[in-house]
């Protein structure tokens, strides 16, 4: 179950008041699809470079590496967040969870299979971001409709032009999840 | 992006004496380099890291302000709001009582960029981000508002650029939300470095080239904006923002207008119409104000209104597309404001 950030919580309180770290190397741990994983990184370090770089978790794809088109993307504390846009030493103990998160030796996430079936993969680039916001669209709107879920896609760029196959995924898992027992 | 100390500061007062330099001063040189000892503020860090990644800033320290607590609450204060700035703009686009009562806001930080950006992006730091302008935003171009000689604007490609106001310099206020708060009257609560506080109308804080090129607004360093306050406003009031793009998904608005009209027994006691995209600030269509307040609205008085909204526009030489764009875009507005 999906955690939504409280609007009142106090956010990235993980370190002691007065604490100046960098500009070489500190230690953080990053709580990883449920590991809290300790590694050792430069303030200037992003989170999708953390992943790729140090945690070699190169499913989540870095393309514009400025916020524009969402390859990136993956949850923090549930929330679809573009991993290029993050510090890492900014995340602090809320939850990350990339693509190889989602179905972890276990059947595949509801999304992935529909993808498969929708043939919503092309080059495959933009794929590991747009399930990511897929999945967690249906953790909140179990049932979205056809516009609710082209907002949710509407960061996404996919230079091979997926956009209704993922739509008809989408919808398509969004079905499947509703007539499951 | 440039190697960076980071700061954990303990309370307001203690990272706003921490803090040497806006990200504006640290931006403004005569080299056309950044400076590289200056101690900024981070909330979010979009624009901050989109900025460094860029090679336009290079500061030497970053002060976090999401690590203090408190700042990132949405509070009802007098009839009226208190947001926090580190309020994100999903939340704010989320939130029952915004959503309710100044509809015009909600509907503004839920337009603004994309959903995996709104969740990171803070209010505080969406007011205060520096301008698109692509000369402005490119490190081969040393435009005045980095401390050069020229603006390219004029003479280049100002398609998205100013219609009002860009007198030395043409860029739109980037911030979506800003426009809706000028709308209500919103207020801005300041401590400075030596622990002054003062309150500043949003619409004042925002300033034009004519009274400062080289920065946005009136942010001095060291100050920390600690809310952003939305006064009460009538319970008849309905506001409304529209966002026109030239696609429909995370693009950034060719034209936004805010309208909030406080309606009763068919009489417009109260207008304020903003445009966004339009000039260096948020453009207060005092024409179309005053056409509107004291009178009961019909299609008439809108079309009039809307084309008075335009009154002293001054388009560059490839964005007068926008004028018929903004006059729909009123229209359009008020209407909704009556059948919300
Ligand atoms: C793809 C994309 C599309 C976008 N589209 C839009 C759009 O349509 N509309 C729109 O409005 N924006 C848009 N944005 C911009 C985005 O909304 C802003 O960059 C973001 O809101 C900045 O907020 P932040 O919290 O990340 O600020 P930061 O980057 O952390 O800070 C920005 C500035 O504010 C200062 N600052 C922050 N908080 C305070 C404070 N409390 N007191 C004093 N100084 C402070 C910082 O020092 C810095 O100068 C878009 C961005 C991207 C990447
Ligand atoms: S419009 Fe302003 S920011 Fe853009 S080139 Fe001209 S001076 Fe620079
Ligand atoms: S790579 Fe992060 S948004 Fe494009
Ligand atoms: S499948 Fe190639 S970019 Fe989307």
């Amino acid at each position: 179950m999906l955690k939504k950030i409280p609007p009142d919580s106090p956010r990235c309180a993980h370190r002691p008041a007065h604490d100046i770290v960098g500009p070489g190397a500190a230690p953080i741990t990053l709580v990883v699809n449920g590991i809290a994983r300790a590694l050792s990184i430069v303030p200037a370090t992003t989170l999708a470079e953390a992943l790729r770089e140090q945690l070699a978790l190169t499913g989540t794809k870095v393309a514009c590496d400025r916020g524009a088109c969402s390859a990136c993307t993956v949850w923090l504390d549930g929330a679809p967040v573009c991993a290029c846009m993050v510090l890492a030493i900014d995340v602090g103990d809320r939850e990350v969870t990339t693509i190889e998160g989602l179905a972890q030796n276990g059947p595949l996430h509801p999304v992935q299979s529909a993808f498969i079936a929708h043939d919503a993969i092309q080059c495959g680039f933009c794929t590991p971001g747009l399930i990511m916001s897929c999945a967690a669209l249906l953790a909140h709107t179990p049932d979205p409709s056809e516009s609710q879920v082209r907002a949710a896609l509407g960061g996404h760029l996919c230079r091979c032009g997926t956009y209704p196959h993922v739509i008809a995924a989408v919808l398509d898992a969004s079905r499947r999840g509703r007539s499951r027992p | 992006m440039n190697r960076f100390e980071w700061m954990t500061p303990d309370g307001i007062a203690h990272a706003a004496r921490a803090a040497t330099a806006t990200v504006a001063t640290a931006m403004i040189s005569r080299s056309g380099l950044p400076a590289t000892d200056a101690a900024v503020l981070k909330a979010g860090g979009i624009d901050l890291l989109d900025l460094m990644k860029e090679g336009l800033l290079s500061p030497h320290r970053l002060i976090n302000l999401l690590s203090i607590p408190g700042l990132d609450r949405i509070e009802p204060q007098e009839g009226g709001l208190r947001i926090g700035p580190t309020v994100t703009l999903a939340q704010l686009a989320a939130h029952e009582a915004v959503r309710a009562r100044f509809r015009a806001l909600a509907d503004a930080a839920g337009a603004s960029a994309s959903p995996q950006i709104r969740h990171l992006a803070t209010l505080g730091g969406n007011l205060l981000q520096r301008p698109r302008c692509w000369y402005f935003r490119s490190r081969a171009h040393h435009c005045a508002r980095k401390g050069g000689d020229t603006c390219f604007a004029f003479a280049g490609e100002n398609q998205y650029h100013a219609i009002f106001d860009h007198r030395g310099c043409a860029i739109v206020h980037p911030s979506t939300c800003a426009t809706a708060l000028v709308a209500f009257g919103a207020v801005l609560e300041i401590t400075g470095p030596t622990g002054a506080r003062r309150a500043a109308s949003l619409e004042a804080f925002l300033r034009l080239p004519e009274t400062d090129l080289q920065r946005e607004n009136d942010l001095l360093p060291g100050e920390i904006v600690t809310a952003i306050r939305i006064p009460a406003h009538p319970l008849t009031t309905r506001s409304i923002h529209l966002k026109q793009g030239e696609i429909d998904s995370f693009d950034w608005p060719i034209a936004e207008v805010a309208v909030a009209l406080d309606l009763a027994d068919g009489i417009c006691r109260r207008a304020s119409v903003v445009l966004g995209a339009a000039a260096p600030a948020p453009h207060r269509a005092a024409q179309a104000e005053a056409a509107l307040s004291g009178r009961a609205i019909d299609e008439a008085l809108l079309r009039t209104a809307a084309r008075a909204a335009l009154e002293g526009a001054a388009p560059l030489s490839r964005n007068a597309y926008k004028l018929p764009i903004f006059e729909a875009l009123v229209r359009r507005a008020i209407r909704a404001a009556i059948e919300a």
